[in-house]
C-alpha cells in the first residue's frame, strides 16, 4: 500500500468516531431508497408475473344482461384478441356464528377447463369440478379471515334464494389484488369476500342461463384500448352496459397503482432530505481536517506530490465514509424492504407469491447518490486543500478573527460573562454553518413528526368518516332503483330507530378532454344520519339543479370550475346523457365524489322519488334479529355496519403504522444523532486548544463543558422550533404527494407530533452531550501549553 | 542576596529570611512510551523562595518543562514529593489540583493561548471572574503597558502584545507563583525584552515568586536564581551576583 493510502485508513480511524455518525446518516438515506425502490420494483415485477401468469384481463365491462351469441360480435371488434364472458353476482353471505353482515362478490367460472383470461391461483385445494352444482373457491382473505378449509360449507343469497355452498379451494386472482367492497372506505376482510363457481349452477341460481353480465378481454397487438372500448360500448349498449374501462380504471390495479406512486414519492423526498445532510456533515469534517493538516497537505507538495494528488488523497477519504454508509444503507434498505414488502402482501395486496428483489440497478442508484452528495458536499473544502501554496501553508495560520456580537453590539449582553461571550461569539462568527446545523437537527426533528403524523391523520379521517360523516350503524344498498316507499317498510322494522334513503347513480362525468368515471351521490339536505362534510366538518352544502364537486375531482381531474357544465354519461337504466351545471367544489379527504341534491338528481333521471339504498340508526341490541331479517330480504344486495368497518381498518393498518413508526425513529435518530454528535466533535476540534488553556488556569471541567455543550444547547433549542417547521413543511410535502382519488391526508399535526419531534433532537443532544463529556475529561492540558496550533 | 555557589549542595539560600513555597524532594518522572520508558526526572531536590525570580535553564529534554508541570499541579510525579506552603501537591485529586491552579498559580504559555474570541480585557476578565480577590482586567493590562489595547481582540494584536496579555491574565488574580514556559521563544529578540521586562516588573512590583523556563542562557542574567538541568537532575544552581535588568539583555 502506498503511504498516502496508509495516512488515508489511519485518518479514517482517528476520525471514527465522525466517520461513523456521518456513514448513519448517509445510511438513512439510503435505506430508506434502497427500501422504496426495491419493494417499488418487487412490487412492480410480481405484479406483472401474475398478470401475465394468469392473463389478467386489459378491458372489463358490465352490463345488465345480454345472450351468449352477443359474445361473438364483441370477439369480432378489431383489435380483440382474447374475450371471456361472466356471470357476476352480489350476494350476501351467512357463516355459522358470524352475525355481522357479509357481502360477496360471486364470479363464474367455464364449466369446463380453465378461465380464458383472469385466471386463479389455488393456494389451497382445488377448483371447481366440470359442471358441478354448490362447489365455491374462496378468496384467501375471507377463507384466512374465518378459517374455511376445503371441505366447510357456508350460505349465499344469490338473488334472493339462499344456496348452500361447499369449499372445495382458496385461490388469489389479478383482478383482486386489492380487496375492498363496494362502497367500503376500508378492507375489511371478514365481512367482505369473492367467490367463484361454476358458470352454469350460478347462472340458474342468478337467471343467467344461456347470458353473460360481465365480459372481459385482451387487446391484440397495436390495438388502441380507447377505440375498442368504444366499440365494446356499442355492441353493450342495448343490453345495460355500463361502459367498458382499461385497467387504468379496474380498481385493484389502481388502488395497486396509487400506493407504487406513494414507494417512488418515497424514494425522492427523504433519501433528498439525508443526503442533503450528509454533504453538510461531510462538508464540515473534511474542512476541519484540511484545517488541521494545512502543514501536512504543504510538505506533500513540497516533497513532489502533485496537486490532483492531494486532491484525489481528500476525494478518496470522504468517498470511503460515504461508500460504508451506502453499504450500510442499502443492508438496512433491503431488511426495510423485505419487511414492508411482506407487510403489504400480509395486510394490502394478495400475490400468490412475492419476488422480493434488490435489482442491480438499484445498488447502482445508491451509490451514485451516495458518491454525489459526498463529491458534491466536499468538492470546495478539496479544492481549498488543493490549491493551498506550499509556503503558505507551513506557516501557522492567523489566528481567528472575532468580533463582539451583534447584541452586545447593541448593547444587550452587557452582563454576560466571558465564557457566555465565548459561545455567542463562536456561533456568530461562522452564521452559515450554525444556521445549517441547526437546519440539519432540525431535520431530525421534522422527520420524527413525520414518522409519527400518519396515526394521527388516520384517527382524523376514521374519526370524521364514522363520528361525523357516517353516523349510521347500517348502510345498505338495493339489488336495482327503488322506489322511496321502501323507506316507510325499512322503518316499521322492529329495531330501526331511523330510516334515511339515497340515490348513488353510476356515470362517466366529462369536461373537455377530461374524464371521470364514479357516481353522483343524491344527498337530502336536511339528512342527519349520513351528512357529507367537506373539510371544516360543514355538511356539503348543494343548491338545487346542479352538482358540487370535491377538490381533488374538480382541479386534479376534470379541470373545470363553478360556472363550467359537465357532460354527464349515466351508466345506468337508459343510459341518458346530460348536460350539468358544476355549483360549487368542496374538500374531501376521502374518494372523489360529486354531489346532487336527492330531488334533482331524481329529476336528471327523469324518474319518482327513487333510492339506491338506506341508512338505517339501529336500537342498540336489536342488530343480529335485524340483520337476519334484511338478509331475507331479496331486494337487499349489501349491508355494511359501521363499527365493525373500523376495528377491522385499524387491524389492518395497526403492521403499516408499526413499521413505519420504527423506520421514522430509527432514521431520525439516525440523522439527529449524525447531526449533534459532529457539530460537537468539530467544535471541540477548534476549541480543544483554548478549553485545555482554560483548565490549565483553572477552570473546572463543568465550567468548560458549559462553554462547549452551551453552545450545543444553544443550537439544539434553536433547532427545536426549527424542526417543528421542518415537520410541517415535510408532511404538507407528503399530503400534497400523496394525494389520491382514493384518499387525501389532513394538514394536521398533534401535541404528540411535536413532542416525539422535540423528544428526538433532545435525545440526540444528550447522548452527544455525554459522549463529549467523557472526551472533556481527557483533554491533554500539557500538550497544549507546548504545541502551536 | 547571597552570591555562595552552591556546588555539592542541593539547596542555597537566598536569603535568610525567605519564606519557603515549593519544596520538592526526591522527584522522579517516568513517562512510558509505548515499550521505552523515558526517566524525565530522576531525583530533583529543590526549594523556591517567596519573591524570586528563578530560571530554569537546560537543552531540550533536560525536564525543566516537566518539571514546571508537576510544580503547577498539571502532572504529578512518579515518585518523591512537593509541598506547597503546607499542602501536599504529591497525591492531590484532579480537583484539589484544580483548585490548587485556580487559586495560587499564574501561567503564561509560549504560545501565549489566549482565547480568540475574547477581547483582550475578557481574556483577562475570563480568570478574574473565577479568582477571590483579584485585579481589575483594566489595572492588569496597564501593568503590562496595554492600557491602551482592552478591546482589541487576540487577532488584532501584535504577537508580543498577545504575550503580554497572557501575563496581565496570569498576574490579574494576584497567584503566588508565576509560571513562564519559554515566554519569550515564539518572539523575535526585541520584543521578547519588552515581555522580560514586563515579568520584571510582575516580580519586582508584586513579589511574586516567578519561574521561567528557557533554553536561551541569556535570559539567565536576570534571574536571582539559575538553576541548570540537564537529563533529568539538576546540574548546578547558580545565584546572580549582579543580576542584570531585562533591558540590559539580548540575544
Amino acid at each position: 500500500m502506498k503511504a498516502l493510502d496508509r495516512k488515508l485508513f489511519r485518518d479514517l480511524w482517528h476520525l471514527r468516531g465522525q466517520v461513523l455518525a456521518i456513514a448513519a446518516v448517509i445510511m438513512g438515506g439510503v435505506a430508506t431508497l434502497v427500501m422504496s425502490l426495491s419493494t417499488y420494483d418487487s412490487l412492480a415485477t410480481t405484479r406483472d408475473r401474475f398478470y401475465a401468469e394468469y392473463r389478467f384481463a386489459e378491458v372489463f365491462a358490465a352490463l345488465k344482461r345480454a345472450p351468449e351469441p352477443v359474445a361473438e360480435r364483441i370477439a369480432a371488434i378489431p383489435g380483440v384478441e382474447r374475450l371471456e364472458t361472466r356471470v357476476k353476482a352480489g350476494v350476501k353471505l351467512e357463516v355459522e356464528g358470524f352475525s355481522d353482515p357479509i357481502t360477496g362478490q360471486l364470479l363464474s367460472l367455464p364449466d369446463v377447463g380453465e378461465p380464458v383470461l383472469n385466471g386463479l391461483h389455488l393456494k389451497r385445494g382445488r377448483s371447481v369440478q366440470p359442471w358441478s352444482a354448490d362447489e365455491v373457491v374462496l378468496s384467501d382473505t375471507f377463507a384466512d379471515a374465518h378459517g374455511f378449509q376445503p371441505g366447510d360449507r357456508l350460505a349465499a343469497i344469490i338473488h334472493g334464494k339462499r344456496k348452500q355452498l361447499t369449499v372445495v379451494g382458496v385461490a388469489v386472482s389479478p383482478e383482486y389484488v386489492y380487496q375492498i367492497a363496494p362502497g367500503s372506505m376500508f378492507p375489511d376482510f371478514k365481512r367482505y369476500g369473492v367467490l367463484w363457481m361454476g358458470r352454469s349452477a350460478l347462472a340458474a341460481a342468478f337467471d343467467m342461463e344461456g347470458a353473460f353480465n360481465h365480459a372481459s378481454l385482451t387487446l391484440a397487438r397495436g390495438a388502441k384500448l380507447q377505440d375498442v372500448v368504444d366499440r365494446v360500448d356499442a355492441v353493450l349498449a342495448p343490453y345495460g352496459g355500463t361502459g367498458a374501462y382499461g385497467r387504468r380504471d379496474q380498481f385493484s390495479n389502481r388502488f395497486l397503482d396509487e400506493e407504487m406512486k406513494q414507494l417512488q414519492t418515497m424514494a425522492t423526498i427523504f433519501p433528498a432530505i439525508f443526503l442533503g445532510v450528509a454533504a453538510f456533515l461531510l462538508n464540515v469534517v473534511l474542512s476541519r481536517l484540511i484545517a488541521l493538516q494545512r502543514d501536512q497537505i504543504a510538505i506533500l507538495k513540497a516533497f513532489g506530490y502533485s496537486y490532483a494528488a492531494i486532491g484525489l488523497h481528500y476525494l478518496k477519504l470522504v468517498l470511503l465514509m460515504a461508500a460504508l454508509g451506502v453499504a450500510a444503507g442499502i443492508a438496512l434498505g433491503a431488511w426495510f424492504g423485505q419487511g414492508l414488502a411482506n407487510v403489504y402482501t400480509e395486510t394490502t395486496f394478495r400475490f400468490p407469491y412475492l419476488d422480493y428483489l434488490l435489482p442491480p440497478g438499484v445498488i447502482a442508484v445508491a451509490f451514485g447518490v451516495g458518491a454525489v452528495a459526498a463529491v458534491g458536499g466536499t468538492a470546495f473544502a478539496v479544492a481549498r486543500a488543493v490549491r493551498l501554496s506550499p509556503a503558505e501553508g507551513m506557516r501557522p495560520e492567523t489566528p481567528e478573527v472575532y468580533r463582539a456580537t451583534l447584541a452586545e453590539r447593541v448593547g444587550l449582553a452587557h452582563g454576560f460573562a466571558a465564557p457566555t461571550r465565548m459561545i455567542l461569539r463562536h456561533i456568530e462568527r461562522r452564521p452559515l454553518k450554525a444556521l445549517l446545523s441547526v437546519l440539519g437537527i432540525a431535520c431530525a426533528g421534522g422527520l420524527m413528526m413525520v414518522g409519527n403524523y400518519q396515526r394521527g391523520a388516520i384517527d382524523f379521517i376514521v374519526d370524521v368518516q364514522f363520528k361525523y360523516a357516517a353516523r349510521e350503524d347500517l348502510a345498505l344498498t338495493f339489488i336495482e332503483p327503488t322506489s322511496g316507499r321502501a323507506l316507510h317498510e325499512l322503518a316499521a322494522l322492529p329495531g330501526v330507530d331511523h330510516v334515511e334513503g339515497f340515490r348513488d347513480v353510476p356515470a362517466i362525468l366529462r369536461f373537455g378532454q377530461y374524464r371521470h368515471r364514479g357516481a353522483i351521490f343524491g344527498i337530502q339536505p336536511e339528512g342527519t344520519l349520513h351528512r357529507s362534510l367537506d373539510s371544516t366538518l360543514e355538511p356539503v352544502a348543494v343548491p338545487p339543479g346542479g352538482v358540487v364537486l370535491t377538490d381533488h375531482l374538480a382541479n386534479e381531474i376534470l379541470h373545470v370550475k363553478p360556472g363550467d357544465f359537465l357532460t354527464v354519461e349515466v351508466l345506468e337504466g337508459s343510459r341518458p346523457v346530460r348536460q350539468v351545471p358544476v355549483l360549487g367544489i368542496t374538500r374531501q379527504f376521502l374518494g372523489v365524489s360529486a354531489y346532487m341534491q336527492q330531488d334533482s338528481l331524481n329529476a336528471l333521471m327523469r324518474e319518482g322519488p327513487t333510492i339506491s339504498g338506506a341508512y338505517l340508526a339501529v336500537q342498540p341490541g336489536s342488530e343480529a334479529a335485524l340483520y337476519a331479517q334484511l338478509h331475507e330480504r331479496p331486494r337487499v344486495l349489501g349491508m355494511v355496519a359501521n363499527q365493525a368497518a373500523i376495528q377491522s381498518f385499524y387491524a389492518t393498518i395497526g403492521e403499516f403504522i408499526l413499521f413505519y413508526n420504527l423506520v421514522a425513529t430509527l432514521l431520525a435518530g439516525a440523522i439527529g444523532f449524525g447531526v449533534v454528535y459532529n457539530a460537537a466533535r468539530i467544535s471541540l476540534s477548534e476549541r480543544g486548544r483554548e478549553l485545555a488553556s482554560l483548565r490549565v488556569l483553572g477552570f473546572t471541567r463543568g465550567e468548560i463543558a458549559y462553554i462547549l455543550l452551551g453552545e450545543l444547547a444553544l443550537l439544539t433549542l434553536a433547532a427545536i422550533p426549527v424542526g417543528f417547521l421542518v415537520g410541517i413543511g415535510l408532511v404538507s410535502i407528503l399530503v400534497s404527494a400523496f394525494q389520491n382519488e382514493l384518499y387525501r391526508l389532513p394538514l394536521l399535526l398533534t401535541p404528540q407530533n411535536y413532542a416525539m419531534g422535540a423528544s428526538v433532537i433532545l435525545a440526540s443532544a444528550l447522548l452527544s452531550g455525554l459522549l463529549l463529556w467523557r472526551r472533556l475529561g481527557r483533554l491533554d492540558l500539557v500538550a497544549v501549553l507546548k504545541t502551536r496550533e | 542576596m547571597q552570591s555562595a555557589n552552591a556546588h555539592g549542595k542541593i539547596d542555597s539560600m537566598p536569603a535568610d529570611t525567605a519564606q519557603p513555597v515549593f519544596v520538592a524532594r526526591g522527584l522522579t518522572k517516568v513517562y512510558r512510551m509505548g515499550e521505552v520508558e523515558v526517566h524525565a526526572l530522576r531525583g530533583i531536590d529543590l526549594t523556591l523562595y517567596r519573591g524570586e525570580l528563578v530560571v530554569l535553564l537546560g537543552p531540550s529534554g533536560s525536564g525543566k518543562s516537566t518539571l514546571l508541570n508537576i510544580l503547577g499541579g498539571l502532572d504529578a510525579p512518579t515518585g518523591g514529593e512537593v509541598r506547597y506552603l503546607d499542602h501536599a501537591l504529591t497525591g492531590a485529586s484532579e480537583t484539589e489540583l484544580t483548585r490548587f491552579r485556580r487559586e495560587h498559580v499564574g501561567f503564561v504559555f509560549q504560545f501565549y493561548n489566549l482565547i480568540p474570541s475574547l477581547t483582550a480585557r475578557e481574556n483577562v476578565a475570563a480568570v478574574t471572574e473565577i479568582a477571590d480577590a483579584p485585579m481589575r482586567p483594566e489595572d492588569a493590562l496597564a501593568l503590562v503597558g496595554l492600557g491602551n489595547r482592552l478591546d482589541h481582540f487576540p487577532a488584532q494584536l501584535s504577537g508580543g502584545e498577545q504575550q503580554r496579555v497572557a501575563i496581565a491574565r496570569a498576574v490579574a488574580k494576584n497567584p503566588a507563583v508565576l509560571l513562564c514556559d519559554e515566554p519569550t521563544g515564539a518572539l523575535d529578540s526585541a520584543t521578547g525584552v519588552v515581555v522580560l521586562e514586563v515579568l520584571e516588573k510582575v516580580n519586582r512590583e508584586l513579589g511574586t515568586l516567578t519561574v521561567l523556563i528557557t533554553h536561551n542562557a541569556g535570559i539567565a542574567d536576570m534571574a536571582d536564581r539559575v538553576i541548570r538541568l540537564s537529563d533529568g537532575r539538576i546540574a548546578e544552581i547558580h545565584a546572580n551576583a549582579a543580576k542584570k535588568s531585562a533591558h540590559e539583555l539580548s540575544w
